[in-house]
């Protein structure tokens, strides 16, 4: 026991050592500002190493997240680890448009890094990069459009996949970061992500309508551009609404010319 | 070891040899899972306990986070119990949680990537944990290191089991799930029963761990008072 311990509180008299040296007094101001300094930079030192070296795994991990979650649009199941491959199989092309939806030819930049969320927040408008996945199984295209939006106490995101027809809805996904479990956090789950499947974004007259998510409880049967909310989860609900709406519009340009063209 | 013995060696500068599993210091451990039940009792931890029993993984991850970062900071506190300042330890012990709160939210990260988006905010929240810092300042700072570990694993596992028990309370009812598993048949729902949607919200919460605190003080009779 080199130094006196400090009085805090009681303490129970086993514990209490006699001292044999009273060398250091842990309560003078220089000893204070020395400890601190020294605790902090060990901590910092810890950490920073810590954050570094595990920084590969993590970033390596949400890459391959990214990947499942856009073969989940798709409704291709991946685990982490198979993710890569089966992404490689079966998205073909990933391309870049610009905010008029017209297709950006030879850009240096890789789709699949364009971050949606870091677009919209750090570029302007004209300025942003929209990224769009193909997909192709068995001859059968189909268009993966990223979404990111927002819901009611965070970001929400998720991936659109589009029929070859560009119109008509083959399968979503969404995720959210910090929506209420059991209500808005219920937008991740299968059940709400079905009801999408074989809605239109386009009317009979070929005008963008995209997809209204309606309130909790509503009927929508026949309704081809809406769906039934989440109840108790409106506020998120209506954010994958605007979500869509928002984002499909800017590829909706993009959608109708290729649609006269009937290929890419 | 007779008195004079255990006298001398008192003056030596030793403290009496302890079993590692004293009567004093199994109590370390139990009396936090029920007598003097950190949520339960001492009514500390409250706010994580409503916001985390949804579903009953979460909770789990979350006890189980929560005993490592417990575990962590009593032990490192209690070794450096001699060389903090008195006046910057509430500090001290703050950079200690949250340093090893952060860790536990890397580590998750990069190996268990899943279940770390799962608890997202939830882990970094462990740091405001009243129970962690209540028990540094109450008893790592001022015993040695092996009592800190048992009272903090005692603590923790406390606090765990509630928020464990409150979960799955309020997962079957709210969602008729456990562990995110289907457990009341469709069959039941065809009959009219339908999922009590209050119990997903933070409120029942409340009213779980009032129920679960009554069951306690009628079952133990330490904590029955006098009419």
């Amino acid at each position: 026991m080199l130094f006196k311990p400090i009085s805090i509180g009681e303490r129970n008299d086993w514990q209490l050592l006699p001292l044999k040296k009273d060398i250091m007094d842990v309560n003078k101001n220089s000893y204070t500002f020395t400890f601190s300094a020294i605790l902090v930079v060990v901590v910092a030192a810890v950490l920073a190493f810590a954050a570094e070296s595990l920084k590969p795994l993590q970033k390596e991990n949400i890459r391959l997240e990214k990947m499942q979650n856009i073969l989940a649009s798709v409704e291709i199941e991946a685990t982490p680890s198979e993710a890569k491959e089966k992404f490689d199989q079966y998205i073909v092309d990933q391309k870049l448009l610009n905010s008029n939806g017209e297709l950006i030819q030879d850009s240096e930049l890789s789709a699949f890094d364009i971050d949606v969320v870091k677009e919209y927040k750090t570029f302007a408008e004209d300025e942003r990069h929209y990224p769009l996945y193909v997909f192709e199984d068995g001859g059968e295209r189909k268009y993966i459009v990223p979404l990111a939006g927002k819901g009611l106490w965070g970001p929400i995101w998720g991936y659109i996949a589009l029929n070859s027809d560009m119109a008509s809805i083959y399968g979503t996904t969404f995720d959210h970061k910090t929506e209420t479990p059991g209500l808005g956090a219920e937008i991740n789950q299968n059940e709400f992500q079905d009801k999408f499947v074989g809605k239109s974004i386009f009317n009979e007259q070929g005008a963008f309508v995209s997809i209204k998510v309606l309130k909790g409880g509503s009927d929508v049967s026949g309704n081809m551009h809406a769906v039934d909310g989440i109840s108790g989860g409106t506020i998120t609900s209506k954010g994958v609404g605007e979500m869509i709406e928002r984002t499909l519009g800017l590829y909706v340009p993009f959608f109708k010319d290729n649609n006269k063209q009937a290929s890419l | 070891m007779s008195e004079t013995a255990e006298a001398t060696k008192a003056i030596e500068g030793k403290a009496p040899k302890e079993p590692l599993f004293s009567a004093k210091n199994k109590r370390l451990i139990s009396d936090p899972l029920n007598d003097d039940n950190p949520i339960t009792i001492q009514v500390l931890g409250i706010c994580s306990a409503l916001a985390i029993t949804v579903q009953v993984k979460q909770a789990f991850v979350m006890a189980l986070s929560v005993v490592f970062v417990m575990v962590g900071a009593s032990v490192l506190v209690s070794w450096m119990r001699n060389l903090i300042p008195s006046r910057v330890r509430i500090i001290v012990q703050l950079v200690i949680v949250a340093a090893l709160v952060i860790l536990v939210d890397q580590v998750l990260k990069a190996y268990v990537y899943d279940v770390s988006k799962q608890l997202s905010v939830f882990v970094g929240l462990i740091i405001t944990n009243c129970i962690i810092m209540g028990r540094l300042e109450a008893f790592a700072l001022g015993n040695k290191a092996w009592p800190s570990f048992l009272d903090a694993i005692g603590n923790a596992v406390g606090y765990g089991w509630i928020l464990i028990a409150v979960a799955v309370v309020r997962e079957l009812f709210g969602s008729g799930k456990f562990w995110g598993i289907q457990i009341i048949p469709d069959a039941v729902y065809e009959f009219g029963y339908s999922n009590n949607g209050l119990m997903i919200l933070p409120p029942m919460a409340l009213i779980t761990v009032g129920i679960i605190i009554w069951i306690q003080r009628s079952k133990n009779p330490k904590l029955i008072e006098e009419a």
